[in-house]
């Protein structure tokens, strides 16, 4: 019976210390919580080429953005290839929280004044298939617009709301889907107050600091006249540190919501395609 | 009688599995900081999470800390550092195992600074290669502290600085930990 009993405790004693870990490392990583998969940076900048991404700024950081379109290629040498026009945006775009970005711009063109608010209801992880961020837009024109009679300020204002939905499928490519809605307060006889849209964009890494963007916006409801086109552009983004600049090629001459997804008239192509570009400076 | 004995045996089994066990010391929050210096810029960053463990009987040590877990003042170079240079996605983990001799004092546990000569591998970036620094395990009050401070050559470790920023980002960047230990009991 000792016996026995000296034999079990010492099996016991055995066995309970072969449960000790012997590798230190095993037992730490046993230890370690499971790191977070949120996924970061789908799209570099908060723009791919005329639209907004997904992408939101983190608390406390400012963004200047500066952007150029030029005029139209095809306007030849007299032009100098669209050079020497140039319509340009600045911007503010501030972070107040990781999800809750806010900014205001003034684009040359029409000389319009915007304000929009950003905010991220979800972040793709391991959980959720995507990243969702809600935009909203508003935008005020202050060069008259001598097509309306009467063109007070209720007039000169319109309103853009998009629901930006974006999966990184990989290091390399991440693509997203932005259902716009655009409410215009005034408009011609054979425009539309309200426009449908969806835009769709992509951005390929062709090396660790170099990008090649596209972006699509597809007007689900057309204007009677067949004047105006889709959107449609095409970019080379480089990424360094701090900055990030686009070098675009696009049929819209503005880049404003309002004005790139309802208005653009260029057919990019017969050629119509203005080269511009964005300059992003995170502080 | 004999069954008096034999519980005797057991407990004295037990208690010897015990004593086993506090000759290991644990931390889970562990403070690594890493530096760098560079003309145009210096760079820090805090992971107050690194869990670290000592085993005083062996002279082992072994560190493991999440790459997510660093904090920067910026939060666009932690994301650079996540995505660029670390690829946290890919290589979520920094990892340390070394062996040193322990003092006879250490092994004691009585009050003092004894300074540790750690050989191990460092693993970064997926990368594994072997280090050799000094290092100090101080007692106190039954209590234990760590600390260890040495450079990390990055392209050792397979992480690439772009032309562009290499004015701004150190080519040795220098890692300084410090660790509280508390006497490991398991689960």
């Amino acid at each position: 019976m000792r016996r026995l009993m000296i034999a079990l405790s010492l099996s016991l004693g055995c066995f309970t210390a072969s449960l000790a870990q012997d590798d230190l490392l095993d037992l730490l990583s046993e230890e370690q919580e499971e790191p977070d998969t949120y996924v970061e940076a789908t799209f570099k900048g908060q723009r791919l080429i005329n639209g907004h991404t997904v992408q939101t700024r983190k608390k406390g950081e400012l963004e200047f953005v500066i952007a150029h379109r030029f005029g139209r290629i095809n306007q030849g040498i007299d032009e100098f290839f669209g050079l020497d026009g140039a319509n340009v945006r600045f911007s503010l775009e501030y972070g107040l929280s990781d999800r809750f970005t806010v900014g205001l711009g003034r684009n040359s063109l029409q000389k319009v004044y915007d304000g929009f608010t950003k905010v991220k209801l979800l972040k793709q992880s391991a959980q959720n298939p995507v990243t969702m961020t809600w935009f909203s837009n508003m935008a005020i024109r202050t060069l008259e617009n001598p097509d309306f009679a009467d063109d007070d300020f209720t007039s000169k204002v319109s309103y853009s709301h998009q629901m930006l939905i974006a999966r990184k499928f990989n290091d390399n490519f991440s693509f997203q889907f932005s259902p716009t809605y655009i409410h215009r307060n005034k408009v011609l006889e054979n425009q539309e107050n309200a426009i449908f849209a969806l835009g769709m964009g992509g951005r390929y890494k062709l090396s660790s600091r170099v990008a090649l963007n596209v972006e699509y916006f597809y007007r689900l409801n057309e204007e009677v006249g067949d004047n105006f086109k889709d959107a449609l552009g095409i970019g080379i983004e480089i990424e360094t540190g701090g900055h990030v600049f686009h070098l675009n090629f696009t049929n819209a001459r503005s880049m404003n919501e309002r004005a790139f997804i309802t208005e653009t008239d260029g057919d990019f192509f017969g050629g119509d395609i203005h080269f511009g570009f964005n300059i992003s400076r995170v502080f | 009688m004999k069954l008096i004995k034999s519980l005797l045996i057991l407990t004295l089994t037990f208690t010897f599995i015990n004593m086993n066990a506090q000759d290991r010391y644990l931390t889970r929050s562990g403070h690594i900081k890493f530096f760098s210096s560079a003309p145009l810029e210096d760079i820090e960053a805090h992971n107050y999470k690194a869990l670290s463990i000592v085993d005083l009987s062996k002279g082992q040590i072994a560190v493991d800390l999440l790459i997510k877990a660093f904090e920067f003042e910026k939060k666009l170079m932690q994301e650079h550092f996540n995505e660029n240079y670390m690829e946290s996605g890919k290589y979520p983990k920094s990892t340390f195992k070394g062996t040193f001799d322990v003092p006879a004092g250490l092994k004691a546990m009585e009050d003092g600074t004894y300074a540790l000569d750690v050989k191990g591998d460092l693993s970064i970036h997926g990368v594994e290669k072997p280090i050799d620094t000094q290092a100090t395990l101080t007692v106190k009050d039954g209590k234990l502290e760590g600390e260890v401070v040495f450079k990390v050559k990055v392209k050792d470790y397979k992480i690439s600085i772009p032309k562009v920023v290499v004015r701004n980002i150190a080519e040795e960047v220098e890692v300084t930990g410090v660790f509280s230990y508390e006497p490991f009991k398991r689960g």
